[in-house]
């Protein structure tokens, strides 16, 4: 990619954001010009119906819960936060294929909890993952089905028998997955 | 059923050993009586042409009296002899077992080829020639595809797909390297390690690369034989076992071109190109030959709801001619084979009922397992058979070439692979790779197939190729599964699918590839979304007979799961006896064999109608009254409440539940699974032991004991200690409002649920009950577990 002096200046405190995440710049670049077409109305940050104008969410059963992690946090998604973000996805998973699964999962961590947690108890209810379960069966299922389906993964994931799933409970019920092969966006460089 | 095999202790499988053995000596002289007397019947055949009954009659004067009985072994010879041979290795698979500790050292291949061994040994020792059975059609046609369609058709695709990019490189650029390398370097060694008169002088260099791509594929059949022993993780088996496989079409296009080259002599370029566009054709070719009758298979098995029986039949043969198809056109039948197997199965299994897919499962199981033995065996008896040249140089520079061969290309393409992967090979990874790359059978075969005239080095090829094989199998083969262990490498865990494994894993899916849109980024989970619209919008509703075409993933998972646990549990307790409490608490073990199990799995319950209810309650009411009678006159706290008798129930609840309470502290430590007694209508718990199979799929509350436990301190009422969400309110509501009636299906959110549950719980009971033999166990028996 001609990624010459010139493009790159477009992008505020680009060397400063290439080291704090190790993206090269060609990357970067490309991260940037996908922020600025995500970035319609040129505001210089991005907002929630920005997201929602992309097709592929909008298909996507939990692209609304995924906007709303996003925005949420209350951070205005101008590009450093945004390429912070991006980077996190990378990041976590090279920590985690350090072998340190057992202390951080970050992968398995807040961040998808949250997304199932949308209330922010910190468990997810048998209701979050009923309206979870909803969202990616859609109609095609009764709501009986739904509920046994619901009602089996509580029972089986939940240890304390608390009737939601804590985030403990979540990672380890994940162990068996292998998180690091799931969670992981190849870039290319 | 684990209980029977501990019983049969050392001195049966002794006695069996025994049997095995003697079976084993009478076919084996039985064999080679046949092997001796078809040769002597041999001549005559010729001469008499298919008049065997005159054959007889010449020997004698005509107007002899009519044979009463006739020795004719020409008639059945081949068949016969076909089944001795696999008779022989059947047996031989169930005499390894029973020999004690010898399976765990030795690998199943190993002992089997020193079996052909054996064999051959004493086929010679009579003076017999012995037959030449690892001939190349049977080898090909006969015997490998049965285990390449288990593979196939069993192969986990999900860790396959994701490994794809690294199994193709070790596949085709591993392969590549390693027969050039070979046979470069054999090329080098021959000429000039040794005196220009040696016959290893006049290898060509051509005929050195064609050894070199013969000797340098890894063996799917080796590496299944070994690696299903040692049980490592999933990534490393997907690795190698699928290398294995995708690197037969390297092999073909070698193989193909190096022998055109050397018959014809001369090598240009253009040829070099063409080459190298035909392992395009033969690896793409194959593939498409495979998808292509996968797809007919799966349209095919859309139809044959009416006729179940052979439809174990269409998914055998269209496989199979997916693999002769492809053999037409010199590509890759085993890529063929793969491709159909993996393409059809989701859309078949989506078809065909439970039996049939049982059916499939165990005849791919039988066949692949007998193919396996019967080629180690014939591995052994060739080796003895063969025409033999044995070279030193030669051999042992090729046993070290391929073992050097090897761990250089692992390791180098490891570290570029590494780049490009998110979660790196280790060290470890690599060595167990590079170890497990063992050669086998195929490996000799094509090596027979070399023709004398173009080769006439070919028994020095064949030595050398069989001493490799040896050398892979026996000591790699046998030291791989104590390095294993001696480097901690991580190994299988236990599959236990679980419903929770598989939400997550969708929604993680979901979750990166609304990742990607934002990125713009589109990625291997895009397209995989991709894919999976396609296939449900079009390819499913076009191979999936009816309705369920419609069904989603997830539902059809956890059908299968809880279908898995109703015949469990049909198959682990129901109507056993159960003797006595403390077996009870074992067999009540075996019925729940996964602790998390859930109570309200009774999903397909709900389909019961009210008239089967009562239909199903007054025919075991009628069958149960004595044991309910007996029970009743053991002790009060046990009644079983009948419905009808509405005013005792209350009472004899709250009785019930503080003795069950103190019983739980008592034996707590005792039960793994120890379902607690919801109070309930023993006509329910009666009415869920119908004969409506998925009634059985019980999941009895085994969670709720250590809640009782917990909530025992609470000054609440002794309902509330079941304190189980659904039950605790279940119970509490139960006594404001009715007592033991069905509960009503009104109750918000879990419409039946409480019902299936208690009705789980009472169902266990019941089983429990009805074989209770003594009054004494039966009272403690009943105290716990008996509303």
């Amino acid at each position: 990619m001609g990624s010459s002096s010139s493009s790159r200046n477009k992008i505020p405190n680009a060397q400063e954001l290439m080291d704090q995440t190790g993206f090269s710049s060609a990357h970067l670049l490309r991260l940037y010009d996908r922020f600025e077409s995500l970035d319609r109305d040129n505001r210089g940050y991005l907002s929630p119906d920005d997201f929602e104008a992309l097709g592929g969410l909008a298909m996507n059963p939990i692209g609304g819960r995924i906007i709303d992690a996003f925005f949420s946090s209350g951070i205005p998604w101008t590009f450093p936060p945004l390429s912070g973000f991006w980077l996190i996805s990378v990041q976590l998973t090279e920590t985690v294929t350090k072998k340190e699964h057992s202390k951080s999962s970050p992968t398995a961590g807040p961040g998808s909890s949250n997304l199932y947690d949308l209330d922010r108890d910190g468990k997810i209810s048998r209701e979050e993952l009923l309206q979870v379960l909803r969202a990616m069966l859609g109609l095609q299922v009764t709501e009986e089905q739904l509920q046994s389906i619901a009602e089996r993964a509580i029972q089986e994931a939940d240890l304390d028998k608390d009737d939601a799933i804590s985030f403990d409970e979540f990672k380890k019920s994940l162990e068996k997955v292998d998180i690091d092969t799931k969670m992981s966006i190849g870039f290319l460089k | 059923m684990p209980s029977r095999t501990v019983s049969h202790g050392s001195s049966g499988r002794l006695r069996g050993l025994f049997l095995v053995m003697v079976l084993v000596f009478l076919e084996g002289s039985v064999f080679t009586l046949a092997v001796a007397s078809s040769d002597q019947r041999s001549p005559t055949t010729a001469h008499s042409g298919g008049h065997k009954a005159t054959d007889h009659g010449s020997h004698n004067n005509t107007g002899k009296a009519f044979p009463v009985l006739d020795l004719n072994y020409e008639n059945v010879r081949v068949p016969f002899e076909i089944s001795l041979w696999v008779l022989l290795a059947s047996l031989m698979k169930l005499g390894f077992h029973l020999v004690p500790h010898l399976s765990n050292i030795v690998p199943e291949s190993c002992l089997l080829i020193v079996v052909g061994l054996l064999v051959g040994g004493i086929i010679r020792g009579t003076g017999e020639t012995v037959p030449p059975v690892l001939d190349s059609k049977l080898f090909f046609y006969i015997l490998l595809p049965p285990i390449i369609l288990d593979a196939g058709y069993f192969l986990p695709i999900r860790p396959f797909m994701e490994n794809l990019g690294t199994i193709l490189i070790f596949a085709v650029v591993g392969t590549l390297w390693n027969a050039f390398f070979v046979g470069g370097l054999l090329y080098g060694v021959c000429q000039i390690g040794t005196e220009s008169t040696s016959i290893l002088s006049r290898i060509g260099l051509l005929q050195c690369l064609l050894f070199g791509s013969i000797i340098s594929a890894v063996d799917p059949v080796a590496v299944l034989a070994v690696f299903e022993e040692i049980h490592i993780n999933e990534l490393l088996h997907i690795l190698v076992f699928g290398e294995s496989l995708l690197n037969d079409a390297v092999t073909v296009v070698l193989y193909h071109l190096f022998e055109e080259f050397s018959g014809i002599g001369s090598v240009t370029l253009l040829k070099g190109f063409l080459g190298v566009i035909s392992f395009f054709v033969v690896a793409l070719g194959g593939v498409l030959v495979g998808v292509l009758y996968g797809i007919l298979a799966a349209f095919t098995s859309r139809f044959t709801s009416h006729t179940r029986v052979i439809e174990p039949l269409f998914v055998f043969l269209y496989s199979y001619m997916a693999y002769l198809s492809a053999e037409i056109f010199h590509l890759s039948g085993i890529m063929a084979l793969i491709a159909c197997g993996a393409v059809m199965r989701p859309y078949v299994e989506a078809n065909i009922s439970h039996k049939s897919h049982t059916t499939i499962k165990y005849f791919l199981k039988m066949w692949s397992s007998v193919s396996e033995t019967l080629i180690f065996i014939f591995l052994g008896v060739a080796t003895v058979a063969g025409p033999h040249d044995w070279n030193w140089t030669f051999v042992t520079v090729t046993v070290i070439l391929c073992l050097v061969a090897r761990v250089i290309g692992v390791v180098g393409l490891t570290f570029i692979i590494n780049k490009f992967r998110i979660v790196k090979l280790t060290t470890k990874d690599q060595f167990i790779i590079a170890y497990g790359g063992l050669r086998g059978a195929i490996a000799f075969s094509l090596g027979f197939l070399l023709e004398k005239e173009h080769f006439p080095e070919r028994e020095i090829f064949l030595t050398a190729i069989i001493t490799v094989i040896f050398f892979t199998v026996f000591v790699q083969g046998m030291t791989i599964k104590p390095l294993v262990e001696l480097l901690a490498v991580k190994k299988k865990q236990e599959a236990k699918r679980s419903i929770n494994e598989e939400i997550h894993t969708q929604f993680l899916d979901h979750l990166l590839t609304g990742i990607e849109d934002i990125c713009g980024h589109y990625g291997h989970h895009h397209w995989k979304d991709k894919l999976n619209r396609f296939n449900k919008k079009y390819v499913k509703k076009c191979l999936i007979a009816g309705e369920r075409s419609k069904e989603p993933q997830l539902i059809a998972f956890y059908h299968k799961m809880e279908m898995k646990q109703a015949i469990q549990l049909v198959e682990s307790g129901g109507g056993i006896k159960m003797p006595s409490a403390v077996p009870s608490t074992v067999s009540m073990q075996n019925i729940q064999p996964r602790p998390p199990t859930k109570p309200a799995a009774e999903r397909a319950i709900p389909q019961l109608s009210k008239n089967k209810e009562e239909e199903i309650r007054k025919i075991l009411r009628t069958n149960l009254q004595r044991t309910r009678q007996r029970l009743r006159s053991y002790n009060r706290h046990t009644l079983v409440a009948d419905p009808y008798e509405d005013g005792l129930s209350d009472l004899l609840l709250k009785k019930q539940k503080m003795f069950q309470i103190e019983k739980k502290l008592k034996e707590m430590n005792t039960y793994l699974t120890v379902p607690a007694p919801p109070p309930d209508s023993p006509t329910m718990c009666r009415a869920r032991l119908a004969s409506d199979p998925q009634a059985y799929s019980i999941k009895p509350a085994s969670n709720k004991v250590p809640m009782i436990q917990v909530d025992l301190a609470s000054p609440q009422s002794p309902d509330s200690v079941n304190l189980l969400d659904e039950f605790g309110q279940a119970n509490q509501q139960e006594e404001e409002e009715q007592g033991l009636m069905m509960k009503p299906p009104s109750r918000p959110r879990e419409a039946k649920k409480p019902g299936e549950e208690d009705e789980a719980k009472d169902q266990q009971k019941l089983m429990r009950c009805l074989s209770d033999p003594g009054p004494s166990a039966d009272e403690d028996e009943d105290g716990a577990f008996l509303p």
